[in-house]
């Protein structure tokens, strides 16, 4: 068992991403998940899927800075993954019996909610991103998701200067938003 | 300002790379435009989601080398997909069909002794009871043991002392001494005897056991055992119809016990094809027991019941026998011949019980 501080250090190595942390979590709650999931109808297949998607969860909440912790780790992330699979089952419409529960769990329908919007929204961009197509998408990853300068881009898309390639990125970026923004407001 | 400098302004401010008087320009720009205070709301949002896929992007990234990473490690312990255990799966549709039970009636157990991790490995599991008894009681020991000390002065050969922990009961199918029975009753027993209604006891040996089928055909192997006249029953060519009265003979006691029904429908637990819907009084003890019709044909072997339902009982269609027989010639080069002329026709039933009951055994194992 970890000490509160311990956990709250696992956090903040989560919301950076950083591969150690994400592994203790893993080890330490893995085989958790995957008994209650096994339990209820699953495979360990199904076991990764909700795993990785409370990790997310997890991450968000991380990264969100307000988050504290106010029971075990452990606990939340059992109880996050315990409200996505009953909410799969649900969706599968497979034959659903009280779920098992082994383990104490505390309220995650806020997070979760929070999550599934979060995670349409992710959802849009991605697909906004394949639809623009290219150049336009690694484009405007190189400058927003790689933070690369205005003129590396143009050295490496082979444009004549950083000023040309600026126009394209904002042209780009333009078509970008016009998708995504098209899709979010279509949501409801 | 143009749209493009405006964006580029915002991505300067979100990132912090203005000076103070450009910050405090374009604050005041904001606030005195609610056109341009759109823009950049509408702008940072965008980029703020920008931002999320691309970390969550990571994220994911990480979790899968992770994952890959300890499922490599074996701590995640497996391929992928097919990783649930059978015992576990079928652990898995036990409880939940007992969750069916739950809700439609409670549950009740008629077989005490009914081991759980025994029977889940069996697809006769869940809410159906296989009738075996494992209930000897202490009481029906010593009565036992006193008649098996009559019945040795009497008749048979001296048997070193047996201590049986179930009871069910089997019949024979080849008057050499091949017997059939529930793999169930069979599949975890060390030690077997057979038991005919004189009270003869012989040890008997597992020559095939199918759980799939639910049957087992044992061999009994004693010396002291000479093949029995011709049996009187045969096995049907058709299957049985719906409401055909029905009776069987087995061991839910020391003693033999008749009971009879009535085929209730031509499909066993869950639409099983491979048995039948009986309605006949079956307790702990009559599992391996013949279903026979009026003329004397065997038209099943009693298997199980549905422990929340009453008279529901499961036989296994005896057509399924002439597959486990095949087996046998095939694997171990045993020709086992089911009896061809049924001498139980036209009798009335007094005379059919008389006729049949020194074929239906005892089978008793620990």
């Amino acid at each position: 068992m970890k000490t509160i501080e311990q956990e709250e250090l696992l956090l903040k190595g989560l919301a950076a991403n950083d591969a150690d942390a994400i592994e203790t979590i893993y080890r330490d709650n893995f085989l958790a998940i995957k008994t209650f999931i096994i339990k209820n109808n699953g495979y360990t297949d199904d076991a990764l899927d909700v795993f990785q998607e409370a990790m997310i969860v997890l991450f968000e909440k991380a990264k969100s800075g307000s988050f504290t912790l106010t029971c075990q780790l452990q606990t939340f992330l059992y109880s996050i993954c315990r409200r996505l699979w009953l909410k799969k089952l649900q969706k599968q419409n497979r034959f659903n019996p009280s779920i098992e529960t082994i383990e104490e769990i505390v309220p995650v329908d806020d997070e979760i909610e929070y999550h599934e919007k979060k995670n349409n929204d992710f959802l849009f961009m991605e697909s906004a991103l394949r639809k623009i197509g290219e150049p336009c998408k690694s484009l405007l990853e190189a400058f927003y998701l790689e933070k690369k300068s205005m003129p590396e881009i143009a050295d490496f898309f082979g444009y004549t200067n950083a000023d040309n390639a600026k126009t394209q990125k904002y042209k780009c970026l333009v078509r970008l938003k016009k998708i995504f923004f098209a899709q979010y407001k279509n949501k409801d | 300002m143009e749209e493009n400098l405006l964006f580029d302004a915002i991505e300067r401010y979100r990132n912090g790379q203005m000076d103070e008087k450009e910050k405090l320009f374009f604050e005041e720009l904001k606030k005195n435009n609610p056109e341009i205070d759109q823009v950049v709301a509408e702008h940072s949002f965008f980029l703020a989601e920008l931002e999320r896929m691309s970390e969550q992007k990571k994220l994911r990234h990480n979790l899968n080398e992770v994952e890959n990473k300890l499922i490599n490690e074996g701590v995640i312990s497996g391929e992928k997909g097919k990783t649930k255990s059978k015992l576990i799966y079928l652990w898995n549709r036990y409880q939940r069909t007992i969750a069916v039970a739950a809700a439609i009636a409670c549950i009740v157990s008629l077989s005490t002794a009914l081991s759980i991790s025994k029977y889940s490995e069996s697809k006769k599991a869940a809410v159906i009871t296989p009738l075996v008894d494992h209930k000897l009681t202490q009481f029906e020991y010593k009565l036992n043991e006193i008649e098996h000390k009559l019945n040795d002065a009497a008749t048979a050969p001296v048997k070193p002392k047996f201590e049986a922990n179930f009871r069910a009961t089997g019949f024979l199918v080849d008057r050499k001494g091949y017997l059939i029975t529930n793999a169930h009753v069979v599949q975890n027993a060390k030690n077997l005897i057979v038991e005919n209604k004189k009270g003869e006891q012989f040890y008997a040996e597992q020559v095939y056991l199918n759980p799939a089928t639910d049957l087992a055909i044992l061999k009994i192997a004693d010396t002291s055992f000479k093949p029995v006249n011709e049996l009187p029953y045969t096995f049907p060519k058709s299957a049985a119809e719906l409401a055909e009265p029905i009776f069987t003979l087995g061991y839910p006691r020391e003693e033999v016990v008749y009971g009879e029904g009535y085929l209730s429908a031509k499909s066993g637990y869950y639409g099983d094809t491979t048995s039948y819907q009986i309605s006949i009084s079956a307790n702990p003890g009559n599992s391996g027991g013949p279903v026979i019709n009026k003329n004397g044909e065997v038209i099943g072997i009693i298997s199980s019941k549905e422990t929340n339902a009453d008279g529901v009982v499961f036989a296994i269609k005896s057509e399924n026998i002439y597959d486990a027989l095949k087996e046998v010639k095939k694997e171990k080069d045993i020709s086992i011949k089911t009896p061809t002329v049924n001498t139980l026709k036209g009798l009335d039933r007094v005379k059919q019980i008389k006729k049949l009951e020194d074929f239906v055994y005892k089978v008793k194992g620990n």
